[in-house]
């Protein structure tokens, strides 16, 4: 076994520490060692995007992404997606609306790739096509993704104030 | 799917980079991860020592040096996508950048990276060769430089030593008004490439090719340069009877069997995108000159 | 819930999920999400090999890894069981031999991926390191892995404890087949090869297991579609007494068949849990998903139709070749599903097909979404575009010709069902069903838009498909609604759930009974403690069984607060209503009781009499058995675009018309079918698990088995029409498994059309590029067995 590394970081806005061996994917640490379960684990070779989180604001493979070079720096999940008072993201609301999840396995995936793209337009415009892109790397098997697409065009084109609420 | 033990190694600069990679056997160097990490998750890949290259800001960003491109190793291809610069003076590898995994593997994958981890199906490796790369190499004992086109030495083999790593890619940049064109089949909708084409070009008044360059992913383990029907067009109309010559010089090309992707079929992509991207390129120029 | 579901009635709204929001927020209890102190974790040594007589295993060195527990073979498990092997198959006098699987491998190996050892330690990544310093010795034998040549006199044995690779023979035939083809006007033949993939849910398979040795109690936290069944098989094999075990399916990231069936994995795991008193955890990661999870794979097909002079099918016959695998978990329906539903909504006067089963070396095959369903529907559907092309005809007319008319219903197709009974189509319309989906997707107009296409230089074509599912398996399925003096309602059910909404479908089932909203009843699904009998999650049944169980118990529960509730408020029965719950005189809202004071009335108080006549309790238990199997139908329509270059496939418009009786929650059934859809699409264009000669798997990731995703899919248009069933209560029919039937068919028929003028025949699923082009490239292509 190799040796373990002591880490520091900030998880959902909340700084955390842990123990972890070098090999531990960002995954497995956030699952296992600080107990947010709620990114999931689809394939281990990063093409599911089960595991998809922000690591400074950028979504990334968790899977693929080492726990040790997390340090000191700022990881959201999708427990930290809704606001502190409960209050669903209005992608979130959207995919319920929409009938966005079956299982949802692959849905914590899913939010996280979608505010990616939502701060990405930027209020810009969104079409069909580009929302299906960008959705490219989150497999779901359940849903055949419409209502994950008709969920975040939705948001994406929804007068600006809604989207910011 | 868990990786092996390793020790895990985090310099901070180029140099103590270096000597880590001279000092430690069986070492490798961890650029973005996005190949790397999937096979040692497979434990198709056990290094004793893992260097990561993430933590030394030296090695990554992009910056013009005369008519070159220079791209330091680690800089994300997310970053390449969407620089302004690459747009500008490279539209080539931003539009060859859309294809390259995900957009979540893009954001920590490296342009070095791609390049030295060497899938004979990567587009970065395509464009970079169209752009005649010239890569810097290093090692404690210094840096050396060749093209992109000695690289390969086998099957995901480079003549990168054990000792050195990638440090820097200088792309050859090409005129303003230029044309460029990326053509890919994927097994799947944006994933998994079968066969990409990156071809660019510029005409001369006459409207006849001044200079060309046509690279070929997929076919072999390393990208294939179509140097002599390059030579052969120039000066010739470019026209459909050009753009299907360069299609039947890349359709007589070798390729390698692959799973799901038999040599005559890749080989038959390889004719239609190279002509397709050489039509577009040249379109480009056209309006570029119009 | 917004303002338009505030109805009087649940049954039938768009209600949004209770499922959701957990999952939202990340908060569902996925099994790998359990967490217990002092667990340990499992992985699995697998066999290399296809086909080995297994040798000496030395364990020793795994053994001495420090944070191994214990590492486990067969030898050491089965003192702990009362059999050799796990008892899977269900019941069929076809089956010729018991090739059950074991619980570790014994002698010998037959598939790559087959579980050998089991290590048991302190962390997955220590039990994986562990895996490789175990010894085993192997000796390698010929695989088969094509089912065809397992068949062939002389091919060697796909399991040595098997005289031949025969597994099962037999067939599905009725009327007088031969003298339909003797008068026939026309006669076509045709061999078809079909690869219907695996299941991939995106979370793969999983358990927990406990041995509380205090409690004497197993738990199993299990990834299943069939926590009861689950549980009767550890009761069976390990000997314990049904209070012993408790399987609990807590969320369950999909299913798609493959968690129907009991693995090897469930057993070895909760055996080691008795074994080392620990609790233990095994996750399959996706590599063993692909070696190890079963999958439905490969059909080939011979098959020839006699039709009269008008098109009319006079009789179909043929065989069929099924990759049975190397294990029998299941039985012989998968097969046999393919051929009663080759028929689909057509008059088919005689028929008879003889299905070989053979072992192969390769995972053990069993249902996945369809199961085996859509391969009978491709074959039917591409015979009758064949004979409409033989015959001059539009595709269309040529079923129109041939469906079943509503007057025909109920209608008995000749056939048997697997229980034996009399396959009787119970309800539908198919002519207009067909006849709807072909004015949404504008079918006549089609070849104006081919032309427009063409001369802008696009190949396009369009297909069409019909099928019929039989869904709503019995025997049955229970439910129980259950009123406490809190007032809450709980739906407990052995129903299991992996994603279709089975919570909010039976939440709106009883929120009707009872007048509450559905938000306000709890469902407990997939719990073996909290109902004792129960089924699960397959053949499309849960609406149909589950709901209907539901419906009846919520009716009864109803009936017993009106009783009450008469008395205490001095009222008829009939003139009292059920809403928010409360009880009460209709339209006097203030007159009346809420449902948790009756509970408590019911309750019971310490010598105090019950309501004069009233058992005690607010509760009511029913198992509801479904008379028959009840049948949906529906009509695909799809156009693709080819490039004829590059042999690229894209779908670009997508039109169902569905009819599965009358609909509990629209949203969800068109989720089902959308869903169903795209699976379909990814198995008639991307999806194939491919082997070696030596039976090496060579698709073991997501970069190479491909899935379908956002950017390959259509917009699907569903539209429903809603045949009731007479065969139950609620008029429902299952949902579940539809959309996938057809998209094969439909798929493949669109892409023959767009590319007939390249001489292409779509015979082979999935229609790969590369497949494509070898088509259309006869001279160029290379012969590819199995890629
Ligand atoms: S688990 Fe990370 S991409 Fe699948
Ligand atoms: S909702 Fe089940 S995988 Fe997407």
């Amino acid at each position: 076994m190799s040796e373990r590394v002591r880490i520091a970081l900030t998880v959902n806005g909340t700084p955390r520490e842990g123990e972890v061996e070098p090999r531990a994917h960002l995954c497995d640490f956030l699952r296992h060692s600080l107990h947010l379960t709620g990114t999931h684990m689809g394939c281990e070779h990063g093409v599911c995007g089960a595991c998809t989180v922000l690591l400074d604001g950028e979504s990334v493979r968790s899977c693929l992404t080492l726990a040790v070079q997390a340090r000191g720096r700022a990881v959201t999940t999708i427990e930290g997606v809704a606001l502190p008072d409960g209050t669903l993201h209005p992608i979130q609301e959207a995919l319920s609306a929409h009938h966005g999840l079956q299982c949802g396995y692959c849905t914590p995936g899913v939010v996280m790739t979608l505010i990616e793209l939502q701060r990405d337009l930027d209020g810009g415009p969104a079409d069909e096509a580009s929302v299906r892109r960008a959705l490219a790397g989150n497999l779901c098997r359940c849903t055949g993704y419409q209502g994950m697409v008709d969920a975040a065009l939705s948001v994406l084109n929804a007068a600006p104030r809604a989207a910011a609420q | 799917m868990k990786a092996a033990p390793f020790a895990y190694h985090a310099p901070a600069t180029k140099a103590e980079a270096l000597d880590m990679l001279a000092g430690l056997d069986d070492a490798r160097v961890l650029a973005g991860g996005q190949s790397l990490l999937p096979m040692m998750n497979l434990r198709l890949a056990g290094p004793t020592h893992l260097i990561d290259l993430n933590g030394v800001p030296e090695l990554a960003g992009i910056s013009r040096a005369g008519d070159a491109l220079v791209i330091g190793t680690m800089t994300r291809q997310r970053a390449a996508e969407r620089a302004a610069l690459v747009h500008e003076a490279c539209p080539l590898l931003a539009e060859a950048m859309e294809h390259v995994g995900f957009q979540q593997t893009r954001n920590r994958g490296t342009v070095g990276g791609s390049i030295a981890h060497m899938d004979p199906t990567a587009e970065i490796p395509v464009a970079a060769s169209a752009l005649d790369a010239m890569l810097t190499v290093e090692s404690a004992a210094g840096a050396r430089q060749f093209p992109i086109g000695e690289l390969a030495e086998g099957y995901l083999m480079t003549q990168i030593a054990p000792d050195e790593m990638l440090t820097r890619v200088a792309l050859r940049l090409w005129p303003k008004g230029h044309g460029h064109a990326f053509e890919e089949v994927t097994r799947r909708g944006e994933s998994f490439c079968v066969v990409c084409v990156a071809a660019l070009a510029t005409l001369d008044a006459s409207g006849a090719f001044s200079r060309l360059a046509i690279a070929i992913g997929g076919l072999a383990e390393a990208p294939v340069r179509l140097s002599g029907i390059e030579a052969d067009l120039v000066g010739a109309r470019a026209d459909q009877d050009a753009f299907r010559a360069a299609g039947a010089a890349a359709g007589a090309l070798a390729a390698d069997e692959a799973p799901f992707a038999p040599p005559a079929y890749k080989r038959h992509l390889a004719g239609v995108l190279t002509e397709r991207a050489l039509a577009r390129a040249a379109g480009r120029a056209r309006r570029a000159a119009a | 819930m917004n303002a338009a579901q505030q109805k009087e009635t649940w049954f039938g709204q768009a209600v949004r999920r209770l499922e959701d929001d957990a999952l939202l927020r990340g908060k569902g209890r996925f099994v790998d999400d359990i967490h217990l102190p002092g667990m340990l974790h499992a992985a699995f040594l697998r066999s290399p090999y296809a086909h080995a007589r297994l040798g000496a295993i030395d364990t020793a060195a795994a053994q001495a890894l420090p944070g191994v527990v214990r590492v486990l073979t067969y030898q050491d498990l089965r003192p702990l069981l009362t059999c050799d092997r796990i008892p899977l198959a269900m019941p069929s006098g076809a089956i010729r031999f018991d090739v059950d699987p074991f619980v570790l491998a014994r002698d010998e190996v037959c598939h790559v991926g087959e579980p050998i050892a089991l290590v048991i330690a302190e962390s997955r990544h220590v039990a994986e390191d562990a895996l490789g310093l175990i010894g085993v010795t192997f000796d390698p034998l010929p695989a088969i892995v094509d089912p065809r040549e397992g068949l062939k006199d002389g091919a060697p044995q796909a399991r040595l404890d098997c005289p031949d690779n025969l597994v099962a023979q037999m067939s599905a035939a009725y009327g007088d087949v031969d003298g339909a083809f003797a008068g026939a006007a026309h006669v076509i033949a045709e061999d078809f090869h079909i690869h219907k993939g695996g299941g991939h849910s995106i979370e793969p398979r999983g358990l927990v297991a406990r041995f509380d040795a205090g409690e004497d109690l197993l738990t199993v936290w299990d990834s299943t579609q069939m926590p009861h069944q689950a549980k009767r098989v550890l009761v069976r094999t390990l000997g314990l007494a049904e209070h012993q075990v408790r399987v609990v399916a807590p969320d369950v990231g999909g299913g798609f068949g493959p968690k129907f069936v009991f693995h090897p994995e469930e057993l070895a795991v909760a055996a080691a849990a008795v074994l080392t008193g620990a609790p233990v955890k095994w996750i399959e990661d996706r590599f063993e998903n692909f070696m190890s999870t079963v999958q439905e794979r490969d059909q080939y097909w011979s098959v020839e139709a006699a039709c009269d002079a008008e098109g009319r099918l006079m009789g179909i016959r043929g065989t069929l070749v099924h990759d049975h695998g190397a294990y029998t978990p299941y039985g012989v329906a998968l097969p046999y599903n393919s051929a009663t539903n080759l028929i689909g909504p057509y008059v088919l006067p005689s028929y008879r097909l003889d299905i070989a089963l053979s072992l192969t070396n390769l995972i053990p095959s069993t249902p996945t979404r369809g199961a085996g369903r859509p391969q009978g529907t491709f074959v039917m559907e591409r015979l009758l575009d064949r004979l409409a092309e033989r015959l001059g005809l539009d595709r269309a007319e040529i079923r129109r010709r041939n469906l079943i008319q509503p007057a025909q219903m109920p209608y008995d197709s000749g056939l048997k069902t697997r229980d034996g009974g009399s396959m009787i189509y119970d309800s539908g319309d198919y002519p207009q069903c067909m006849a709807r989906a072909l004015a949404h997707a504008g079918w006549d107009g089609f070849e104006a838009r081919r032309a427009k296409a063409r001369a802008e230089g696009r190949v396009i074509g369009i297909g069409l498909s019909n099928y019929v599912e039989g869904s709503g398996r019995g025997p049955f399925e229970s439910a129980s609604v259950r009123i406490g003096p809190s007032g809450k309602v709980v739906v407990t059910t052995g129903a299991a759930a992996q994603g279709q909404g089975t919570v909010t479908m039976l939440a709106q089932v009883v929120a009707d009974g009872l007048g509450v909203r559905p938000d306000a009843v709890s469902v407990i699904a997939g719990d073996t403690a909290a109902s004792p009998l129960g089924l699960g999650a397959f053949a499309s049944r849960q609406a149909v069984t589950a709901g209907n169980a539901a419906h009846q118990a919520a009716g009864e529960v109803r009936a017993k607060v009106l009783k009450v509730a008469s008395q205490w408020l001095e009222a008829d029965p009939e003139d009292l209503e059920l809403s928010a719950g409360r009880v009460h005189v209709k339209g006097v809202p203030g007159r009346g009781r809420s449902l948790g004071e009756v509970a408590s009335a019911l309750a019971g108080l310490p010598g105090f009499a019950l309501p004069p006549g009233t058992p005690p309790g607010l509760s009511a238990a029913v198992d509801y058995q479904p008379k028959g199997m009840t049948y949906c139908n529906g009509t695909h329509v799809c156009e693709v675009e080819v490039d004829p270059a590059t042999c690229i496939v894209s779908v670009t418009r997508y039109v169902v018309v569905h009819d599965c009786g009358r609909l509990i929650n629209p949203m969800m059934v068109d989720g089902q079918i959308i869903g169903g859809v795209v699976h379909g699409l990814g198995t008639a264009l991307y999806e194939l698990m491919a082997y070696g000669d030596d039976g090496q798997p060579l698709t073991c990731t997501y970069a190479d088995y491909l899935l379908a995703t956002a950017d390959t899919s259509p917009r699907i248009e569903v539209h429903h029409m809603e045949s009731p069933s007479p065969l139950n209560p609620l008029g429902v029919k299952g949902a579940g498994e539809s959309g996938t039937i057809a998209a094969l068919a439909v798929i493949a028929s669109a892409v023959e059309d767009a590319l007939k003028p390249f001489g292409v025949a779509v015979r082979d699923l999935p229609a790969t590029p590369s497949r494509l082009f070898a088509l259309m490239h006869p001279d160029l292509a290379t012969p590819e067995a199995r890629l």
